[in-house]
């Protein structure tokens, strides 16, 4: 049976239930048993003194990747719940191009057994649009939902035919799964690395047009209209993206989307300045200050649901090679929340919606419990010091690689605290790195 | 050193007083190719190494040869297939040739990026000899060697650079090196060669021959490389040559006659340019071929740290 917490004097804010203000948090059982401003503390009860402190429902990712089983030399289940809870993340959704692909019950178990051993953050697992995520049929949504998928996706490559989204979207209405997508258009990519704009001129690296994300976008958005399917978009990079989201959505239609802290707050002027930095290349790439802008209000203004951080662990094989061979993908679980925050003081950003889209608007929608401190909810908390300064240092953090754009870089506030099912699962300097 | 840089990578970085630099060094270099007994000893007892992964002939015999009339040692490592295919990483080839303690490591890959990759892993200085579509420091330097030999400065001057832009390392050294030196560049080419945003690094952009090479002081025509086009940018090279290109007719209409005319080589007889242009008066793509080695000499002996008594016999 897990302890009484009482965590005290802290700025609860859960934008689920409207709240915002020095509250007391009681956790008990296992569940919020309470939040309330003036309370007494039981004798029996644990206090965590979160004065001047934040107090909001643990984050919840919806797109991470723990490359096991097949690449566990990146990152294990394990490793990846560890980054997650050292970041205030208490939910990742766990992509499924992984070795084998997740597109059965076997490997969706596996992952939710591993999960369950690593006793950290939750996992839910996401299925594959496609049998092998190959674009050519259909997974087994019935059985994948059965097993514990919480969404679909062939994340990591675009769904290419139309026809097969068509039926993807159709067939999933079923099972009321969204299909969360990664949207590129690989013809109008090409060989692209980076961006295409002044930037990649400059450095002489092929670029990737804004374009072959939107015209994706679009065309799914058409397809959902076809459909009634629910679609959520990956990782939106682009002005077009954000723009068609937001009409879709005051059209009615069932689309949501995500946006990953560093396209919130780097540009290709960066992949520029980093003088060829693999740390900077990932898929969709670092898009024009342009993009950036309107990711940001997209993010504000509710066009975009969710802050995911596509954490995409890769070893030093994958990445200290030539730009154009380098792995796509940064680590993203243990500096979401600073580099964020950094959009807060920036004015891009209000609070409250900082901490919706990393908590309420994820579980939304995936349908997701979480994200929130209602009473009677698992207690998934964190406490968080918008004020700590720390350096990024790759060597200790808790993922098992140290592909990060930040590394050497002084960053914002920090997760203290995490809590998981009432359970404290990480603490702050308690644990050796 | 060159400036306050160790390496040779990119003329982006340069400084026009950087630049300068080795182009006056570069003419005391040009005088040593000239007298009947090519060999100094600046660079004796230095090794150069020749580190190129994609065929050059040109530029790597006029690294091999600028090494050699300064009496360094010059190693030819060509990194054909077979290293790459052993699995062996660039950064892995980097480390094994620094073993063998060179003073420069000159490299040519097919990625952007390649030599300063190089250069986080080595200790000795890197120059560059093309990589993949971004720079081409010593061949921006030549061209600047070439036009201030024959225009005197490139202060106000108007220079055209016609061709693919896009692909183009040389269009990108250019346009760093000759906009610092003063001179305005155009350039022009069918807009599928046109990369985005590179008004951004100061040039202009034309779509039509005529108006970029009308008035100009020099005009660079770049090899259209086919191998290197991955989609279809034109739809053949008879149109090109058409629109693009350079014969006799359209240089007596429209260039001035005292417009000279480089080419990075090797040319595309016929495409980029008509044999009677290419060979004409206003040619001097074979003084570029000869500056090149002036320039290179230039750039190994401030890199590798020459003799300065031996440089003053390389001025006598
Ligand atoms: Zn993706
Ligand atoms: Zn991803």
């Amino acid at each position: 049976m897990a302890e009484v917490l009482f965590i005290e004097g802290g700025r609860v804010i859960d934008p689920a239930s409207g709240t915002d203000g020095v509250r007391t948090v009681v956790v008990r059982d296992g569940k919020v048993a309470e939040v309330a401003a003036r309370l007494e503390r039981p004798r029996d009860a644990r206090a965590i003194d979160a004065r001047g402190k934040w107090v909001t429902p643990g984050f919840i990712d919806l797109h991470v990747h723990l490359r096991e089983p097949g690449q566990e030399y990146k990152e294990t289940i394990a490793t990846g719940a560890r980054a997650a809870v050292a970041g205030g993340f208490t939910a990742v959704c766990a992509m499924p191009n992984t070795k084998p692909v997740n597109d059965n019950a076997s490997v969706t178990e596996l992952v939710l057994a591993r999960a369950a051993a690593a006793g950290l953050a939750r996992v839910y697992p996401v299925g594959a649009i496609s049998k092998g995520s190959n674009g050519e049929e259909l997974a087994e949504y019935g059985e994948l939902l059965a097993s514990g998928c919480v969404a679909l996706s062939d994340d990591g490559r675009p769904v290419l035919s139309a026809a097969l989204m068509r039926r993807a979207l159709e067939y999933a209405r079923a099972f009321g799964l969204p299909l969360t997508v990664h949207e590129e258009e690989l013809q109008l990519v090409g060989k692209g690395v980076m961006h295409e704009g002044a930037a990649s001129t400059r450095l002489g690296l092929k670029g990737i047009p804004g374009a072959a994300e939107d015209v994706m976008v679009l065309r799914d958005i058409a397809l959902v209209e076809l459909t009634g399917g629910r679609l959520h978009v990956a990782h939106v990079s682009t002005k077009g993206a954000v723009r068609a989201i937001r009409d879709a959505k005051a059209r009615g239609l069932p689309v949501t989307g995500e946006v990953t802290p560093h396209h919130l707050a780097l540009t290709d002027e960066d992949v520029a300045a980093s003088g060829y930095s693999t740390d900077y290349k990932m898929n969709p790439p670092l898009r024009s200050a342009e993009d950036v802008r309107a990711c940001r209000e997209g993010l504000a203004d509710g066009t975009l649901d969710a802050i995911a951080t596509d954490h995409a662990p890769h070893s030093a094989v994958e990445k200290d090679v030539e730009f154009d061979a380098a792995a796509n993908g940064i680590t993203g679980l243990e500096t979401a929340f600073p580099v964020c925050l950094d959009l807060v003081r920036a004015g891009a950003l209000s609070e409250r919606r900082l901490v919706e889209a990393l908590t309420s608007g994820p579980a939304r929608a995936f349908g997701l419990a979480g994200g929130t401190l209602a009473a009677g909810v698992p207690a998934d908390v964190a406490v968080l010091d918008p004020v700590a300064e720390w350096t990024v240092d790759p060597a200790r953090m808790y993922s098992k690689s140290r592909n990060t754009p930040w590394k050497g870089r002084r960053l914002t506030g920090r997760c203290l605290i995490t809590i998981v099912g009432g359970r404290i699962v990480h603490e702050e300097g308690r644990t050796e790195r | 050193m060159i400036g306050r840089h160790k390496h040779c990578i990119s003329l982006a970085e340069y400084s026009r007083e950087e630049i300068l630099e080795v182009l006056d060094l570069a003419v005391s270099m040009k005088e040593v190719l000239q007298r009947p007994i090519k060999k100094v000893p600046s660079l004796r007892g230095k090794s150069v190494v020749n580190l190129f992964f994609e065929a050059s002939t040109r530029t790597r015999s006029s690294f091999e040869i600028a090494a050699k009339v300064l009496s360094a040692d010059a190693l030819n490592w060509t990194a054909s297939a077979s290293s790459v295919t052993k699995g062996e990483t660039l950064v892995d080839t980097a480390r094994n040739l620094e073993a063998m303690r060179p003073d420069v490591l000159v490299i040519r890959h097919s990625a952007g990026g390649a030599p300063r990759l190089v250069a986080e892993h080595v200790g000795c200085s890197v120059v560059s000899a093309g990589d993949g579509a971004h720079e081409h420091p010593s061949q921006g330097l030549l061209d600047c060697f070439t036009l201030r030999e024959k225009l005197g400065t490139l202060e106000g001057k108007t220079i055209a650079i016609v061709g693919d832009i896009s692909h183009s390392r040389v269009a990108r050294s250019d346009l760093h090196a000759m906009t610092k030196l003063g001179a305005r560049v155009r350039l022009c080419g069918p807009p599928t060669m046109i990369p985005a945003g590179i008004e951004a690094l100061g040039a202009t952009v034309r779509t039509q021959l005529r108006e970029a090479v009308e008035g100009a002081d020099a005009v660079v025509m770049l090899r259209i490389q086919h191998e290197r086009i991955g989609d279809p940018l034109i739809p053949g090279t008879r149109e090109y040559s058409k629109l693009w290109g350079l014969n006799a007719k359209k240089a007596a209409e429209w260039l001035r006659p005292e417009c000279v005319i480089l080419h990075p080589g090797p040319i595309n007889r016929g495409v980029e340019l008509s044999p009677e242009v290419a060979d004409g008066p206003q040619s001097v793509i074979l003084d570029q071929v000869q500056n090149g080695v002036a320039v290179r000499m230039a750039i190994l002996y401030l890199l590798a740290g020459g003799n300065p008594a031996d440089a003053g016999e390389a001025k006598a």
